[in-house]
Order: structure tokens, then sequence, then C-alpha cells
């Protein structure tokens, strides 16, 4: 049998870290970084005696997750302790929530490799603490505790095994994602393990309907190791049954480097995690009011947007899908329309441009130096006619290096178009002086020769010349001669 | 009569009438200390240096308290100070904060002279779980002083100190102060901040008074009580002057006593003397009558469970990576754990790990912790019932007299039997009081618990007050017998 004839099953259990202020039991910073032990107190330190108090920031902002992907919110929620020894863990048990999440049943909706509409389930979204973090080896063999991240407040967002295929999945946490930055609960920075997600993959013949066997991949935290991980696993999954073996339920870890999965724990060490209702903390009541005051201030989210983006501005569904996927290109494309009222151009601009350099700089929408006012006078400048787009390519690239506005930008580089009509006649001449096959070529009916001599005269004034009027002006004098 | 022989509400009145000072009070103390504490072994660390240096600093404090002394039981945090919780594992823990109630004292200005000996995490109805010393009981120095506050009643009892904190989980406050012959406060859960009380088992935790008489733990009460933000299980609560309760009448009151605690169970002469008790409330004009709370001997086998699986997690964080006791043996990180726990703790807290994790194993959960926790609210509820028709309920604090030390450490079920009377108050989280009642045939003090409705202290200080004012029980001292 080949791989055709299994169905793949996936599911995600993804981590979001909560962007409040302060963590989810004490007042101390969540910032990323600085020195470690630097961001913590007796309290996320587990010093004996000290008590937990709710951050209700952190409740808030898992009811906005929850309410912006469908869910029900539990009133009566509670914090469970979920009790297992790691040296990152201080307190032996981490604050969770168990059989009382405060979201449950919701889904969002996706596209699948054929651009069909597909929903995923949510199964919960639960609050829950992140634990600290170990540095090994960094001095002399030992390792070190860092417990700047104990107690940063999360999410875990729980999904139902709806997932087909490795797009799938990935299509599914970029709209998780894009959901989240909207809500503005979480800045989602993968590199620096904001969001993250533990992926199970299971594999069953076509037509089965009890699932197969499922692996856990742990801590996956960037697109493309999610989806190498799962074709991965896919393939070794099949080879095992294809071989007549049984898969074993695991926990992996997938690396980067191989391009493997490899078993983390052996089942002799299976955790029972002995989760029993956190005595240090009452339980979590929420009203009918505060539900509906959060739901009242939840900002429009990408759905909706791409949809107005279709109907009011006659952008394609591709088009619309992409600026929507970040919060921050859709709030540029935005933005940037209420100056210069250009949607197609402002589209093209961010799209193609723009993403491209932040492809190729590896950076995030977010970390765009320029703004909406920078952009717009770009767009109106060549509207104007005073650049090409081709300058405006070199004035785009400029902004990402030095950011001004690109009217000073221009005049600073001397890029201004050259659009008076004695400049260019003296141009057009010339070129024509020294290309007279081109010229011939052209009387002959060659049209190519027109864009050859154009492209000379971009040359000589450094592609400051209007290319328009070139056009116009090359096919005004060889008709004349 | 010396100093120390007097109750705080006395002190105050001497400083007041300029009859003594406050220099001279510490000095009776600290001076008592180093008489009797050889004898008694009362406390873990004694802070004489820092006791001077508190009173100094505190000379321009005015409130009324400044400058009394006072014991603290060495589970909870003070700052600076070495918080052990009398076990290896915190031999030399010292916490970089105070406890709550810490804060409350210091801002009294009051003079803390050292931290009391205790079973090994409050776990233990006899102070023998100490890793440090065995304390006695002043009463007679081969008996035990009860526990786990022994340190506290004991070091009350025998005039080292006015007043001391202890904490009550399952009766380890009411049942010393019985054992010792003095008064012991458990306040309803939620009156008083844990913060900074290192747990035991969080939901039954409660910090609480031992006093030389009513008057005295109603002041003390005043002090400690009170929201807190930093412990969201302490009750928002107005409020309250408890000496204001004292009114020392208490006719028409209804008293029940629960038929339960006055069989075979109980010792014959702890239950003569209940009995006597009895009468005179009814003198004093209050109706006694018999009435029922069937559940409560279910209410012991609930308590160990639930307080066990807390404590299983509570305990937790000692596991030699970040402070307290690291085993010098070990090759890998699983050595460190279990070796640092294996020689960290002591054998009680072991068996109460050991039990707590069982009762919370997938598989078992529902048969022991979830049952415990129906058992818990049956329990609450058959006290509502009975707090509908009577103002308190009147039972024995402890089935017995101190015991002799030795006699039950090997045989912990009879252990925890001494907990009997006073575990179904903690789990209905409400508040109880101990107060001597008399001394049986050997010379050994018996005492009786009043267990009042939700935040009610009022009315179980009332009833005390009144029965302590109308008899002579609290004029016994002890002897320091051996």
């Amino acid at each position: 049998m080949s791989r055709e004839d299994y169905e793949v099953v996936i599911g995600l259990e993804v981590h979001a870290e909560l962007s409040t202020k302060t963590k989810i039991f004490c007042s101390c910073p969540t910032e990323f970084g600085g020195e470690p032990n630097t961001h913590c107190c007796p309290i996320c330190m587990a010093m004996p005696g000290t008590l937990p108090v709710l951050n209700e920031k952190v409740v808030e902002y898992a009811v906005r997750a929850g309410l912006a992907t469908g869910c029900e919110i539990e009133q009566n929620s509670k914090n469970d302790r979920k009790n297992y020894f790691y040296p990152d863990l201080p307190k032996a048990y981490q604050i969770s929530q168990f059989d009382r999440p405060l979201c449950k049943k919701g889904s969002v909706e996706i596209e699948n490799e054929k651009g069909e509409k597909v929903t995923i389930g949510i199964t919960r979204i639960h609050i829950e603490e992140d634990a600290g973090k170990l540095n090994h080896d960094e001095f002399g063999g030992g390792s070190l505790v860092d417990l700047n991240r104990a107690g940063v407040p999360l999410i875990e967002i729980v999904s139902e095994p709806d997932m087909r295929s490795s797009v799938e999945a990935e299509n599914y946490l970029r709209k998780l994602k894009s959901i989240l930055e909207y809500i503005e609960v979480s800045d989602c920075k993968m590199q620096e393990g904001s969001l993250r997600a533990d992926v199970n993959v299971s594999v069953r013949k076509k037509g089965e309907t009890k699932l197969g066997t499922r692996t856990e991949m742990k801590n996956m935290n960037s697109f493309r190791s999610i989806v190498r991980g799962i074709e991965y696993e896919i393939d070794r999954q099949i080879d095992v049954i294809e071989d007549g073996g049984k898969v074993e339920q695991e926990t992996l870890r997938w690396d980067d480097v191989s391009g493997k999965t490899f078993s983390m724990r052996d089942k002799e060490d299976a955790q029972d995690y002995r989760y029993f209702p956190d005595p240090d903390l009452v339980a979590i009541r929420l009203s009918d009011d505060y539900i509906e005051n959060i739901r009242k201030t939840l900002p429009e989210l990408p759905e909706s947007r791409r949809e107005r983006y279709i109907k009011d501005y006659n952008l394609s569904q591709r088009e619309a899908n992409l600026l929507t996927a970040s919060k921050y290109l859709s709030n540029l494309f935005e933005n940037t329309l209420a100056i210069c009222n250009n949607p197609k151009a402002t589209c093209n601009w961010i799209l193609s441009d723009i993403s491209r350099i932040l492809n190729e700089k590896e950076m995030e929408p977010n970390e765009i130096p320029f703004d909406e006012n920078h952009l717009a006078e770009l767009i109106t400048l060549i509207e104007k006619g005073t650049i090409s787009s081709a300058i405006a390519k070199k004035v785009l690239e400029e902004l990402f290096e030095n950011v001004n506005m690109p009217s000073k930008i221009i005049e600073q580089k001397g890029w201004v178009q050259i659009s008076d009509e004695g400049a260019i006649k003296e141009v057009v001449m010339q070129v024509l002086s020294e290309n007279a096959q081109s010229v011939a070529d052209f009387k002959a009916g060659k049209d190519r020769a027109l864009g050859f001599l154009v492209g000379q005269a971009m040359k000589q004034t450094k592609g400051k010349a209007n290319p328009q009027m070139l056009n116009k002006m090359f096919v005004e004098e060889m008709n004349k001669m | 009569m010396e100093i120390y022989e007097l109750t705080v509400h006395e002190l105050l009145e001497k400083l007041d009438k300029k009859e003594i000072t406050k220099q001279e009070i510490l000095a009776s103390y600290q001076n008592r200390i180093k008489e009797k504490e050889n004898d008694v072994q009362a406390f873990i660390t004694i802070t004489d240096a820092e006791a001077k240096e508190q009173l100094e600093k505190n000379e321009n404090n005015n409130s009324k308290l400044a400058g009394i002394p006072i014991g603290i039981k060495d589970n909870i945090c003070t700052k600076g100070i070495k918080t052990t919780c009398a076990s290896k594992m915190l031999e030399n823990f010292v916490a970089p904060y105070n406890a709550t109630v810490m804060d409350k004292i210091n801002n009294e200005g009051m003079v803390m002279l050292g931290k009391l000996n205790m079973d090994e995490f409050a776990m233990g109805s006899s102070t023998e779980h100490s890793y440090f010393k065995q304390t006695k009981n002043p009463w007679n120095l081969n008996k035990v002083p009860g526990g786990s506050s022994g340190g506290s009643a004991a070091a009350v009892a025998s005039g080292m100190l006015p007043w001391a904190l202890g904490s009550d989980t399952g009766g380890s406050i009411r049942q010393p102060a019985s054992y010792c012959g003095i008064v012991g406060l458990k306040p309803t859960y939620g009156l008083v901040s844990r913060y900074g009380l290192v747990a035991y088992a969080s939901s039954l935790d409660q910090i609480g008074t031992l006093t030389k008489d009513v008057k005295d733990a109603s002041m003390l009460l005043n002090v400690i009580a009170g929201h807190d933000e930093k412990d969201t299980t302490s009750a928002i609560k107005e409020k309250k002057d408890y000496t204001q309760a004292l009114k020392n009448d208490i006719k028409g009151l209804k008293i029940g006593v629960p038929k339960e605690y006055f069989d075979d169970g109980i010792d014959e002469e702890v239950r003569e003397s209940i009995k006597q008790a009895i009468e005179k409330y009814r003198e004093l004009g209050a109706i006694v009558e018999e009435c029922s709370l069937d559940i409560a001997e279910y209410a012991l086998g609930s308590y160990y469970v639930i307080a066990c699986a807390e404590a299983s997690s509570n305990l937790g964080r000692f596991d030699g990576i970040r402070y307290g006791y690291r085993t010098k043996n070990y090759e890998n990180l699983r050595d460190i754990y279990r070796n640092s726990r294996s020689e960290g703790f002591g054998a009680e807290v072991k068996r109460r790990i050991i039990l707590g994790t069982y009762v919370l194993s997938s598989g078992y959960y529902d048969a022991y912790y979830k049952k415990a926790q129906q058992v818990r609210t049956l329990v609450r509820n058959e006290y509502a019932k009975n707090f509908e028709k009577y103002d308190c309920l009147l039972t024995p604090t402890a089935p017995n007299v101190a015991f002799d030390i030795g006699s039950k450490v090997n045989n912990p079920l009879e252990m925890y039997l001494a907990d009997l009377c006073t575990v179904p108050v903690n789990i209905a989280g409400l508040p109880g009081i101990s107060i001597p009642c008399g001394l049986n045939s050997e010379g050994m003090p018996i005492g009786f618990q009043l267990i009042g409705k939700p935040f009610d202290e009022e009315t179980i200080l009332n009833v005390a007050y009144t029965y302590e004012q109308n008899t002579d029980f609290r004029k016994n001292k002890p002897e320091f017998r051996n």
C-alpha cells in the first residue's frame, strides 16, 4: 500500500504566552530576556509559605481568545495543580486547569490545499503558568535554572483531531496566530517561544473509523519545522505499519538539524500528574455581564476584514487572505489607504516588495521601521509622476535602512524623475543617433526595438527619465524619420 | 507575683500605672527562658539580641502592645531569622520575607523572643516529630506537650512567653493548649492570612493564638485577623474588636453537646470533667442540650485523605534544587530528588506524603480524594444544621490528657486519634477554642472545646470567657514534675 491509502489525523496543542504586563500569580514582569533570575520573587521562586494570587487580566485575555474562537465560556471555573518534579518547575506542580477550563467547544475556519473551507474544532482553552528555563553546560558541566519565565501566563488551545494534512495544520496555526494578534492577547513571537505547539500525529487506513496510535512532538516553534515534522512522522508511521509493526504512543522531540524525531521519555516514566483543585486559589466565577463586556470590546477579526477587502476594495481572495493574515500588515494597509486612497497600489506594495524584503531580512511585519505616512507618500509620488516605480523600489529599500519621508530621500539622493520635455528630447535624440540599427528594426515593425531604446535612455539617465514620456517621444521622433 | 506569671492584659494595666517597664517585662521573660528552657525545650531559635533591638526600635511606637513579648511557631516565616518547620530539610532556611501575621506583630511593636518547636511541618500531635528536640510538658516533663504547636503551648504554660502564635490544621493549637492547660484559639478558616505560613494542608491550615486566658486570645486575634490581598482565601470581613465580645454573660444562650464525643473512645476522667463544665454552664444560665454529629466519625478519615493529599503536593517544592537540604550523595537529577527528600524529611512527613500521593493517583482519586471531599461537605452541612438550633457546640478538646513521651510514636493510628475531636472543626472551617477545665488524678490538665459558627468568634470567646471568669482552673500552675 502507498501513502495515498492512508488518512492522516493531526491535532494541535498550542501554547501562547499572554502579553500581560505581570505574571499570572505574582507581580513580576513578563518581559522576555533579562539577566537570569532577575524577573522573579519569592512567589514565582516557590519559597515556602508564599501563595499565588490570580492575575485577573489573564482570565480576561483567555476569555477574549475563547470568544474570538467561538468557544463557550465556563462561568464556574477553577485552577488545578498538575504535579511533577522538574528543576524548571519550582513548586513541583504547575497551576493549570484540569476539568473546568475557561473556554470550550469552539472552532476556526481554515482553507485546505484545494482552497476548500474546513472547520477545525477547538476542544478547550485553559490558563496555566509557564515553567522556568534550564541552561545546560554553561558553567562546566552543571545545569543552571533561570526562573524569569516561571509564572508567565499561558493559554493552551487544544484542537480536535480535525486536521488531515501538514498544510491544514500550518493554516490552522497561522489562523490562530493571526486571531491572537488581532485581539491583542499575545505577541505570538515564535522565535522567542511565545507561540509553540505540541503536534499529535496519527495515521489510519482510509475508511477506518478508529483513530490510529498517535505520537506527540513537543514544543515546535516554527511553521517550517511543524510541516517537516508532520511529514516525517507520517512517512515514519506508515513505514512502521507497512513493515508489519505497531506505532508506539510516545512523546517525541523534533530535531531540525537531522530532520528526524527522537523519543523523549520511555514508557516506564509514564507520568501520573495527580491533578487536584488548587486549595490556595478560590473558584473563578464569571458573570454574564463580565463576559458580554469582553465580547463588546473584541476588535474586528481577520475573517470580517477579509470579506470587507474583497467587497469594498475589489481585492482578490488571495490578496485579502495574505493581507489579513498579519494584523500589522492589515493595519498598515488600512492606514495607508486612509491617506492615499489607492487600494490596489497599496496592496501591491505590501504583498510584493515589502513582503519580499521582510522575507530577505527575516523580519516580522511589526518590525517594519516605517509607517503608513511613508508608504502613502511613496505611492502618491509615483501617481504624480515625481518618481518612477523603479526609483520607488530603491526608495523602499532605503526606507528599511534609514527611515525618512520618501520626498526627502529622493531629494537627498537626486532621484527626482526627469519629466522636462526638453531634457527628455535631448536624451531621445542622442540615443536615436547612436542606435541606427534599432531605428531601422522599429521601422521594419519590430516593436521590441522600442523597448531597447527606452532601456538605453533609462541607462543614460540612471533610471530617472519618465518612462511614459520616453516611450511617447521615441515613437513620435521615429515616425518623423 | 512575678512578671512572667501575668497575662498580657495584666501587663498592660501595670504598664499603664507605670508599676513596671517594658524593659522589666523583657528581662523577666528572658530570665524565665534561661531558667526553664533546659527542662522544657520549647524553642528552636532564641532571639535574645534581636528582641532587645526590637524593643529599642519601638521606643516611640504608640501601639498599646509595643514591647510585649511573643513567640512564633517555627513554620511562620520571619524575615532574616530561621524558619525551620522543625525539619532537617529547612535546618538553615532563612526567609527573605515576613509572613503577613509577622508584619502585623511587628507593626504593633511586639518583641519576638524566639521560634518555637513543633512536629515537623506541623504533622503530628506530640511534638515528638521534631528533627531538633523533644519539647516536654511543663506539668510533667515525662509527658508530651501535644502538637503540633507543642513548643508554643509549653512555652506559654511555663511562663517563658506571655503568648504565642501557632497553626492549626487538625487540632495543632487546641490539642496542645488542652494538654498544657492554656487557652488555644483556632479562628475560622479565612479569618487570618496564611501568607508566610509554610503550608501543610492549604485548605485546613489556619494561624491562631496560644494564650494564658481568653481576654489575651481576643486581644491577639484583634492583631492578626483581617483580609490580606496576598492570600485570596482570606475573607473580606469588617474589622472587629473581639474584646468587646467578652460580656461574662451567657444567659439564655444555647449550647449543643454532640453525644458522639462522650463514648468509650473518650477517657473517663476527661468525660467527668467536661460534664462538670456543662453543669457550670447550666448554673450560669445557658441552655445546654445533647445533640448529634453522627457524620463526625468519618471526619478523621476524610481529614487524613485531604490533608495528606494537599501535603504531598505542598511539600514537592522541597526538592534540593533552590533552597533547603540537598544530599551530598548524587550522580544525577533523580538522585538529588530521591536522596534529598529521603534524608531531609522525617518518617511521619514521608508517611503522609506517600499516603497523599497514593490517594491522588489516577484510579484512586475518586475512591479517596473525591469521597473525602464529599464527606467534607456532609460534615459542614451537619454543623450548619446544628447551628440552626445552637449558638455553639461543646466537646472535649482531646479524648485524653497528655501521654508519656514515646508511648505512641510508633503507633501512628493511635496517635491520630488524639485529633479525633478537633479535626472535624478544620474540615468544616469553623472557629474553635480550647480552655482548661481541671486536672486529672495525675495532675494533668484537661480542656474542653467550644465550636462556633463561621466568623462568629465572638460567641465562643464570650462563652469561654464566662466560664473562665466563674471558675478557678486558670489559676493552676504547672510544676515541672519529673
